[in-house]
C-alpha cells in the first residue's frame, strides 16, 4: 500500500505533505508529477497538497483541475479513493468539480497567514474519526483565496448532509458558514483551506494535525 | 581641413547614461576609440554606483570577513558559513528601494525575487525570507499606499514560491517621507561540497540562457538606482521590472535538480543591469573572455535592439556556463521545467566581450577595463557633530506615566506590525520553528536536510536603530551590530556572521559621506569584538529626495546556530511567581530615544554610548544561563527600555508584569532609558540567587528588577495597567491606520 502526493510545479507544500505522510505510514510517499497521467494503481490515498499550481494566473486551480492527472484523480476518487486537498488543493477539487461550491478572494482582499482555531462539524468522517468531536483544534491558514462560496441551495445540502467537516471559530476570510472544510457526498474526498501538516511536529507549535492523518490512513 | 566626423555619442547622450566627463574619458582611453551606443550603454550601467560600488569599494573593504566558519565572504552572489555536518548556509540582504517608491507591488515583489535568486544561484535552496521596511511618516499622504502596496508585493512573491517570509522590522519616520526603503535578505541551506560561484571557466564551453525571456522592462533601472529623485521621479515607472513568481519557483527547482549533476561550470543569475552585468562578472572573475550571439536570445517582443538586450532587466533570468557534452542533459531539466532555456555563446580566450546581432559584430570591448578600471573614489567625508549628552534631569517626567506607557507602545516602531506579517506565508516548508507572530527577538528555522528535519536551527534577524545612525553614525552601526548580536543570543543562538544592506543619500556631499565611513567604523568594530563577520551585502545611495537625504540605515542581517531544537528560547515563558532579572547596567539614557520622540516630540541627545566589551559579556553571559536551562524566558532590551521589553514579555507569556526601581534614577530613565548592552530574563525563585552570583563573579551587572503575574503591567512609582487594554491599544495601532488603504499610489 502506498499513498501519493500530487506535484505541480508551483507546488509549494508538497515535501511538507510527504514529510506528514510518512510520519504516519512509516513510509514515503510517491510523488505523482503532473503530467502522469494515472495515478499508481497501489496508491490508496492522494493528497493534492497547496501550493500555486501552474502560477494561478486565472483562477486558483482553475487550470490545475485540467491537468491529466487530476482527470485520473476525479475518476478514481469517484471509484471511492480517498483523496484531501490543501488550500490550493481543495481550490483544484472545486474546480475540478470533486467538491461543491468555489473558493473566492478573501472577503478583506488580502493573504491571510495565521493559527485558526477550527470547531469539529463532523467528527465521524474518515478523515476526523480519532478526533474528540467537542475538541476544537489549531491548523494554520495561510492563502489569499480562501472564502469559500456555495449557493444557498447548496449550502442546505452540505449542511444537512453533514459534508461540512471543519468550521472557523473565528473566520478570517470571509467564508460562508465560516466553513473551513467540506468532504463531498461520499465522504471520500476532503477540501480544506487550513494546512494540518503544518500542524503535526511540536516545532510547529501544535499537532493538531496530526490526528487528521491518523484518521484517514487508519481508515485504509 | 578635413571635416571630422560626427560623433554617434554627443556629450548629452554621455551624461544621460549617467558618466561623467572624467569617467568617458577613461571609455575612450582603454577603447581606442569611441564606443558606440551599445558599448556606452554597457559601460555606463557597470560603472554605474549600483554595479561598481565606486563610491562605498574602498570603505567596505575594512570590514572584518572571515572566521572559522566562513566558506564564502563579499564577492559572491551571497555569503556561505559551515554549520556543520557537511550544511552551509547561503545568505544575503539587498535593497530595492528606488523601484518599491516608484511602484511598490512590483518594487518589492522583484527585491524578493532577485535576493532569492541570488542565494539559489548559489546552490542552496532558499528556506527563509526576512524584510527591513522604512517608510515615511504614518500621515503623509503616500506612505498608506505605499505600505500596502510593499507588503503586498513582498508577500505575493515568496508566498507563491513557497519560501516562508519569518521575520523582519519596520520604521516610521518623516525622513523617508521622499524616500522610502525594502531591504530584502533571503536564508538559504546548501551542502558545503556543493556550492556554486559565478566564475567562468574554459574555453570554447556553452553558454546557456535560461529563464524568462527578456522585455524591455528594467532598461536602466541600475541607473536610476545610482541617482537622487525628483519632483518627477514616478516618470520613472518603465524601468521598475516587473515579476513572475511562478517562473522564479520553476527556476529555483530546475536550477537545484541540474546542480545535483556536474553539469555547471558556473552560474550567475540576471539582476542589476541584466545580461550584460552578468556576462561581464562570469568573465571578469574567471578571466575568459565571452562571445554571445544576441540572436539565440529569447526575447517577448519584437525588434529588440543590443542596446535593449543588453540593458533589460527583465526578471526570473539566469546566465550559466555548462560542461562541454552535458548540453543534452541541461536541456532535459530546463524542457522538464517548461523554462525558456537557449544556448547563447561560448567563453573564449580573447578577454573581450564580443556579442553579434543580426550578423554583424555590436560590441568588441575589453572585459577588464569593466570590472577593474571602474571608478573607485575616495570621495571627502565629514563626521557627523557629536551631540550633546541628555541627562535625565534635562528631560520632564511626564505627568502621567499610564498615558506615557501608552505613547511608547504605540508609537509607530513600536506597535503591533501584525498587519504586516499576516501577509505573509510563515509557515510553508513546515520547518518554522518562530517567526514574527511570537514577537520574539529572531525567527527560527529548523535544519531540514536531505534525510529530512535534523535537530538544528538557524536564527535570524534584521536591525537598525536609524535614529542613533543619524545621531551618531559610529555608535548607531556598533548598535546596529550588537542589536542583532543580542537577538540571536536571545533566542539560544550562536551568532554566525552578518549580511547588510547600507542605505544612505547622496555620496557626493560629504555629511553623507561622513555618516557612511562613520557607520561602517561602527559596525567593523563591533563585527570584530564579537567575532562576527561581513559575509554579503549591499550598499544603496542616493537616496534623496530633492537634496533631502533618508537618515543613514545600515540594516543588518544576522544568523546564528542554534545545535539543538531543544535549547531555543523564547520571551514568551515567563509564569506567575517567576522573578525577573535585569542583566546591563542603566544610566539611564533619553536621548535619541522612543520615550523622547513619543512623548516629547523631540529626538535630539547623544544616543546611547555602545560598550563592546560589555555587550560581549552580558551576552555570553545569557547565552550560558540559556544553554544551562536557567531562563524561562529572555527578551533584549532596545527601544523602549525596560518597560517596553517587559510588556512585550508579558504579551508573549500571557501574564502580567510588575516592575520596581531600585535605583538612584528617576522613573522615567529607569523605565524607558535606551542603554545598551542588556537583557531581561525571567526566571523561577530557585535560579534567583545562582544567577545574581555567578554574574556577580563575573563582573557581570545583574539585578531583581520585579516579577511576573497577575494581568496588569504595573511599574512602582510609574504605571499601572491592564495588560489586554495596553495589547489592544498595541495591536490596533496599525489596522486603523491602515483602514481604506489601498494599493494603488
Amino acid at each position: 500500500m502506498s499513498t501519493a502526493v500530487i506535484v505541480f510545479p508551483a507546488s509549494n507544500c508538497d515535501r511538507d505533505a510527504a514529510v506528514a505522510l510518512e510520519k504516519v505510514t512509516g513510509k514515503p510517499p510517491r510523488m505523482v508529477w503532473h503530467k502522469d497521467t494515472s495515478i499508481p494503481d497501489d496508491v490508496r490515498f492522494v493528497v493534492v497538497p497547496g501550493g500555486f499550481s501552474y502560477g494561478d494566473y486565472l483562477r486558483s486551480g482553475a487550470i490545475a483541475a485540467n491537468s491529466p492527472v487530476i482527470r485520473d484523480l476525479k475518476d478514481k476518487s469517484e471509484a471511492g479513493l480517498p483523496v484531501l486537498g490543501i488550500c490550493n488543493g481543495f481550490q483544484i477539487l472545486t474546480e475540478a468539480g470533486m467538491l461543491p461550491g468555489a473558493l473566492m478572494r478573501n472577503a478583506n482582499q488580502k493573504f491571510v497567514c495565521r493559527i485558526s482555531r477550527l470547531r469539529l462539524a463532523n467528527a465521524k468522517t474518515r478523515f476526523t474519526s480519532q478526533y474528540d468531536a467537542k475538541h476544537e483544534i489549531d491548523v494554520p491558514v495561510a492563502h489569499h483565496d480562501g472564502n469559500y462560496f456555495a449557493d444557498d441551495e447548496t449550502l442546505r445540502r452540505i449542511e444537512g448532509g453533514g459534508q461540512v467537516v471543519f468550521r472557523y471559530s473565528e473566520n478570517p476570510n470571509g467564508s460562508r458558514n465560516d466553513i473551513a472544510g467540506i468532504v463531498n457526498a461520499s465522504g471520500n474526498v476532503l477540501g480544506m483551506m487550513p494546512h494540518p501538516e503544518r500542524a503535526v511536529d511540536t516545532v510547529h507549535g501544535g499537532t493538531d494535525g496530526i490526528t487528521l492523518f491518523k484518521s484517514i490512513v487508519g481508515s485504509l | 581641413m578635413a571635416r571630422k566626423k560626427k560623433s554617434e555619442i554627443t556629450p548629452e547622450i554621455v551624461a544621460e547614461h549617467g558618466l561623467s566627463e572624467d569617467e568617458y574619458a577613461i571609455v575612450l582611453d582603454r577603447l581606442g576609440r569611441e564606443p558606440n551606443l551599445t558599448e556606452l550603454g554597457i559601460f555606463s550601467v557597470m560603472w554605474s554606483e549600483h554595479c561598481s560600488y565606486k563610491s562605498s569599494r574602498r570603505h567596505l573593504g575594512k570590514f572584518l570577513t572571515t572566521s572559522d566558519r566562513v566558506i564564502q565572504g563579499p564577492g559572491e552572489n551571497a555569503g556561505v558559513i559551515d554549520i556543520d555536518d557537511g550544511d552551509a548556509i547561503v545568505f544575503k540582504m539587498e535593497s530595492h528601494n528606488h523601484p518599491s517608491f516608484i511602484e511598490p507591488y512590483q518594487g518589492a515583489a522583484t527585491g524578493v525575487g532577485g535576493i532569492m535568486r541570488d542565494v539559489f544561484t548559489m546552490g542552496a535552496r532558499p528556506i527563509a525570507l526576512m524584510n527591513a521596511l522604512r517608510f515615511g511618516e504614518p500621515g503623509h499622504p503616500k506612505t498608506k499606499a505605499l505600505v500596502s502596496g510593499v507588503v503586498a508585493g513582498i508577500g505575493g512573491y515568496g508566498n507563491c514560491v513557497g519560501v516562508p517570509t519569518v521575520g523582519g522590522e519596520t520604521n516610521f519616520h518623516p525622513g523617508y517621507n521622499g524616500n522610502i526603503l525594502v531591504n530584502a535578505m533571503c536564508v538559504g541551506l546548501a551542502r558545503t561540497d556543493n556550492v556554486f560561484y559565478s566564475a567562468a571557466k574554459g574555453v570554447g564551453n556553452p553558454i546557456f540562457y535560461v529563464g524568462s525571456k527578456t522585455g524591455r522592462d528594467g532598461i536602466h533601472g541600475a541607473t536610476m538606482a545610482s541617482a537622487e529623485f525628483d519632483d518627477d521621479s514616478e516618470e520613472k515607472r518603465p524601468t521598475v521590472q516587473v515579476g513572475d513568481p511562478f517562473t522564479e519557483k520553476l527556476l529555483i527547482e530546475a536550477c537545484l535538480e541540474l546542480m545535483a549533476t556536474d553539469a555547471i561550470i558556473a552560474i550567475q543569475d540576471m539582476g542589476a543591469a541584466g545580461l550584460t552585468s552578468s556576462s561581464i562578472e562570469m568573465a571578469d572573475k574567471g578571466g575568459v573572455g565571452i562571445a554571445l550571439n544576441l540572436d539565440k536570445v529569447p526575447q517577448r517582443e519584437t525588434g529588440m535592439s543590443a542596446y535593449e538586450m543588453m540593458l533589460s532587466e527583465s526578471q526570473e533570468r539566469m546566465l550559466m556556463v555548462i560542461q562541454p557534452g552535458k548540453e543534452k542533459l541541461a536541456f532535459q531539466v530546463f524542457e522538464k521545467w517548461e523554462l525558456d532555456v537557449a544556448e547563447i555563446g561560448t567563453t573564449t580566450d580573447t578577454g573581450r566581450l564580443v556579442l553579434t546581432h543580426k550578423r554583424k559584430t555590436v560590441c568588441d570591448i575589453p572585459i577588464a577595463p569593466l570590472a577593474d578600471d571602474a571608478p573607485n573614489y575616495d570621495r571627502p567625508h565629514e563626521p557627523t557633530a557629536p551631540r550633546e549628552i541628555l541627562k535625565p534631569d534635562e528631560v520632564d517626567e511626564p505627568a502621567d506615566y499610564n498615558d506615557a506607557l501608552i505613547q511608547v507602545m504605540t508609537d509607530p516602531d513600536m506597535a503591533s506590525k501584525r498587519w504586516i506579517w499576516e501577509q505573509y506565508d510563515r509557515h510553508v516548508m513546515a520547518d518554522t520553528v518562530d517567526s514574527s507572530q511570537s514577537g520574539g527577538d529572531a525567527a527560527i528555522v529548523r535544519i531540514h536536510g536531505p534525510d529530512g528535519p535534523t535537530d538544528k536551527a538557524v536564527a535570524i534577524t534584521t536591525d537598525c536603530t536609524p535614529r542613533y545612525c543619524y545621531a551618531d553614525p559610529v555608535q548607531g552601526g556598533r548598535q546596529a551590530v550588537a542589536e542583532s548580536w543580542r537577538n540571536l543570543t536571545c533566542v539560544g543562538a550562536n551568532p554566525v556572521a552578518i549580511t547588510d544592506c547600507l542605505n544612505f543619500g547622496n555620496p557626493e556631499r560629504s555629511e553623507i559621506m561622513g555618516q557612511f565611513v562613520g557607520c561602517i567604523e561602527g559596525m567593523n568594530e563591533a563585527c570584530r569584538a564579537f567575532d562576527y563577520p561581513v559575509v554579503s551585502g549591499n550598499v544603496s545611495l542616493y537616496n534623496e529626495t530633492n537634496g533631502v537625504a533618508i537618515p543613514p540605515t545600515p540594516a543588518v542581517g544576522g544568523v546564528g546556530l542554534i545545535p539543538d531544537l531543544t535549547l531555543v528560547q523564547s520571551l514568551g515563558g515567563a509564569r506567575p511567581g517567576d522573578t525577573l532579572i535585569l542583566i546591563g547596567a542603566t544610566e539611564g539614557w533619553l536621548g535619541s530615544s522612543i520615550f523622547l520622540r513619543a512623548l516629547q516630540n523631540r529626538e535630539d541627545g547623544a544616543p546611547p554610548p555602545v560598550d563592546l566589551q560589555a555587550e560581549r559579556h552580558n551576552g555570553d553571559y545569557v547565552r550560558k544561563l540559556i544553554r544551562n536551562r536557567r531562563v524561562r524566558a529572555v527578551h533584549d532590551l532596545s527601544d523602549g527600555g525596560l518597560a517596553a521589553a517587559a510588556c512585550e514579555m508579558a504579551f508573549a507569556s500571557g501574564i502580567g508584569m510588575e516592575l520596581i526601581n531600585p535605583s538612584e534614577l528617576p522613573a522615567h530613565a529607569w523605565y524607558f532609558g535606551e542603554d545598551q548592552a542588556r537583557y531581561l530574563i525571567s526566571t523561577d525563585g530557585n535560579s534567583v540567587n545562582p544567577i545574581l552570583t555567578t554574574a556577580d563573579g563575573l563582573g557581570v551587572p545583574a539585578m531583581i528588577v520585579g516579577k511576573a503575574g497577575g494581568t496588569r503591567l504595573k511599574a512602582k512609582g510609574a504605571f499601572d495597567v491592564s495588560l489586554d487594554g495596553l495589547r489592544g491599544r498595541w495591536e490596533q495601532w496599525m489596522p486603523e491606520l491602515m483602514s481604506g488603504a489601498t494599493e494603488t499610489v
